[in-house]
């Protein structure tokens, strides 16, 4: 199911004007606040009647201005995590997961409270009321209880927002779980991209209500006018080789081995690592007696020179890509050109556990 | 023991007691669907007219009692054009009848109970109302599971403020449906019928105590349930 969203809507300000398609997995509406994301999302869920637009999946029309069509919420089979959980706090855990699945039609029943009691580990939590719940606790519990009501889509609005990075890092292996185990799209707003690269099938980049880049989040990450030369980072693909003793964890990339603090993933697994820009170095020579461990060979396919002094320099590594930001004047005195083979070299230990993700980096369609 | 408090008041000390909280038991029990409904209202919907139903609603509380009885004998009485039609077409008389004295109590009553319940209204937050409409849930099923459960406080607390406000009404009581012992004679009403004759003094003070008693334990109640109201849905 390809969700297709057309959303116009005029606000003091700023106009969002939107047109996008959602194939399935997760696509990540990426872009600072005030971008319009949150708007466009509760258009989806029918919490915000946009002035204009058509929001549709396969025939199953959910908006359409013109047609005079504007399904009620509560028709929509919408499951919304939002960024405060909005858990009922006279209900219990139980209550509130099994809210939404009393009002699914019988035939949108699958999901079983069980399978997701199980699945975000909020077996002990069943009994309690909202008030008795950390923060991560409470969105997991949002997550359960958005998948209990049989949703055609769910929809995320910045759930890591307001959490601690500890808590973040607690709750967002569950949304890779339901990404990777639910076969329901999911349309997620983040202004994180450590969260876009590891969570993202597809990205939309917007900026003052208008989409400013449109793609697999490795092509968007890499885009400077999406998040600025500070911002630009890659993601590469890599499967776990094994563990090793002194706490790194050794992977396998399509330039060569990749060694990371220890991942928490076991060997054999195909994980994603977000690399920023700014921590990689390069050398036109395989360079000898580093301390960095990771020195991975690509070809350069291309050299963007910004206003400032800065340079990125976007390496083919197999089949991804990876992008460099170095000076302009380390490019010109290295005389880097499209074609050439360069070493990229990365430390370890820049790379950060947010940074380090599960699954597999989907094409998507474009 | 509750034979001798039982002699303790006469026999129409007790009419009176039994009538004044069958009359504001009913004046405040079939006022409160309309007074959550006029509450939501308030606190919820933008309409046309809005600050004037707002004002009819709070009249009672700033007019004189006396004008708020003439008015409602000038609707309600069976020459009023409210009071001629339900006598001619449902029988209903309200005017000298129990019946009248509990409307009468009802629209006393009625601001303070819409005040408490627009209160609890307001601080619900219509963000959970929203997710719950993204769970499936139809605008009526919203209020049943969300909206109700968490202003039950209010709604509780306004209940028994306007039951403790019916059960002292007397003004408007008095001009609309008089002061007949055993009809329309609550406990405001006998309590002024009893310092009207000499030696009326005893019994008067008798269900001065009475009366304090109610209100008392009124109060407490609403306190005690309102509490463990908020308690459960506050989620502790």
């Amino acid at each position: 199911m390809t969700l297709q969203i057309a959303v116009k809507h005029a606000f003091t300000g700023f106009d969002l004007d939107v047109g996008i398609q959602a194939p399935p997995g997760v696509t990540v509406l990426f872009g600072p606040s005030g971008s319009g994301k949150t708007t466009l999302i509760n258009a989806v869920a029918g919490l915000l009647r946009p002035d204009s637009g058509r929001i549709a999946a396969d025939g199953w029309v959910l908006l359409d201005t013109n047609a005079r069509r504007n399904l009620a919420p509560h028709r929509r089979r919408i499951g919304y995590i939002f960024q405060e959980g909005r858990l009922f706090p006279h209900l219990t855990v139980r209550q509130n997961l099994l809210y939404g699945r009393w009002f699914a039609p019988r035939d949108a029943r699958s999901e079983r409270l069980p399978r997701v009691v199980e699945m975000l580990g909020i077996g002990q939590l069943l009994e309690r009321r909202p008030g008795a719940l950390s923060g991560g606790e409470k969105q997991r519990v949002a997550i359960g209880r958005a998948l209990l009501s049989g949703p055609k889509l769910i929809l995320a609005d910045e759930p890591l927002a307001a959490l601690d990075e500890a808590r973040k890092a607690e709750i967002l292996p569950y949304f890779e779980r339901l990404r990777d185990e639910v076969s329901v799209p999911i349309l997620y707003v983040s202004h994180s991209s450590s969260e876009v690269a590891r969570l993202a099938t597809t990205v939309v980049a917007l900026k003052a209500g208008r989409v400013v880049a449109c793609g697999p989040p490795a092509k968007v990450l890499g885009d400077v006018a999406v998040v600025g030369a500070r911002g630009a980072a890659s993601v590469l693909t890599a499967r776990v080789v094994a563990h090793h003793a002194d706490g790194l964890s050794e992977l396998a990339t399509a330039a060569g081995p990749l060694w990371l603090p220890r991942v928490d993933e076991a060997p054999g697994k195909t994980i994603r690592v977000r690399i920023a820009a700014q921590e990689v170095i390069l050398s036109r020579a395989r360079p000898e007696g580093l301390s960095a461990l990771n020195i991975l060979c690509g070809r350069i396919i291309d050299i963007r020179l910004g206003d400032g002094p800065g340079a990125l320099v976007v390496l083919a590594v197999g089949e991804d890509r990876l992008t460099a930001r170095i000076t302009r004047r380390s490019a010109e005195a290295m005389g880097l050109a499209a074609g050439q083979t360069c070493h990229a070299i990365i430390k370890s230990v820049a790379v950060a556990p947010e940074d380090v993700g599960t699954g597999r980096i989907q094409e998507a369609a474009e | 023991m509750w034979e001798t408090v039982a002699s303790w008041l006469g026999p129409d000390e007790w009419q009176a007691v039994r009538l004044s909280i069958q009359v504001s038991l009913w004046a405040t029990l079939t006022s409160l669907p309309l007074g959550i409904f006029i509450a939501y209202a308030l606190a919820r919907w933008e309409f046309p007219g809005k600050q004037v139903l707002n004002g009819i609603v709070h009249l009672p509380l700033i007019l004189p009692p006396v004008v708020t009885g003439y008015l409602l004998l000038l609707t309600f009485g069976r020459r009023g054009t409210v009071g001629q039609f339900l006598d001619q077409w449902f029988g209903i008389v309200l005017s000298f009848r129990w019946t009248g004295a509990a409307l009468a109590a009802a629209i006393m009553a009625f601001p303070l109970m819409v005040r408490a319940i627009r209160l609890a209204i307001e601080a619900v937050d219509p963000k959970l109302e929203a997710a719950a409409s993204t769970l499936g849930a139809s605008k009526p099923w919203v209020f049943v599971t969300v909206t109700l459960p968490l202003i039950l406080p209010g709604v509780i607390a306004g209940a028994i403020l306007a039951f403790a406000k019916a059960i002292g009404e007397f003004g408007a009581t008095i001009t609309f449906v008089s002061n007949i012992p055993g009809q329309t004679q609550t406990i405001p009403s006998a309590i002024y019928a009893f310092l009207q004759v000499p030696g009326g003094e005893e019994a008067a003070s008798r269900l001065v105590i009475v009366a304090v008693v109610i209100a008392m334990a009124a109060l407490l109640l609403s306190e005690f349930v309102a509490r463990r109201v908020a308690n459960v849905v506050a989620g502790s």
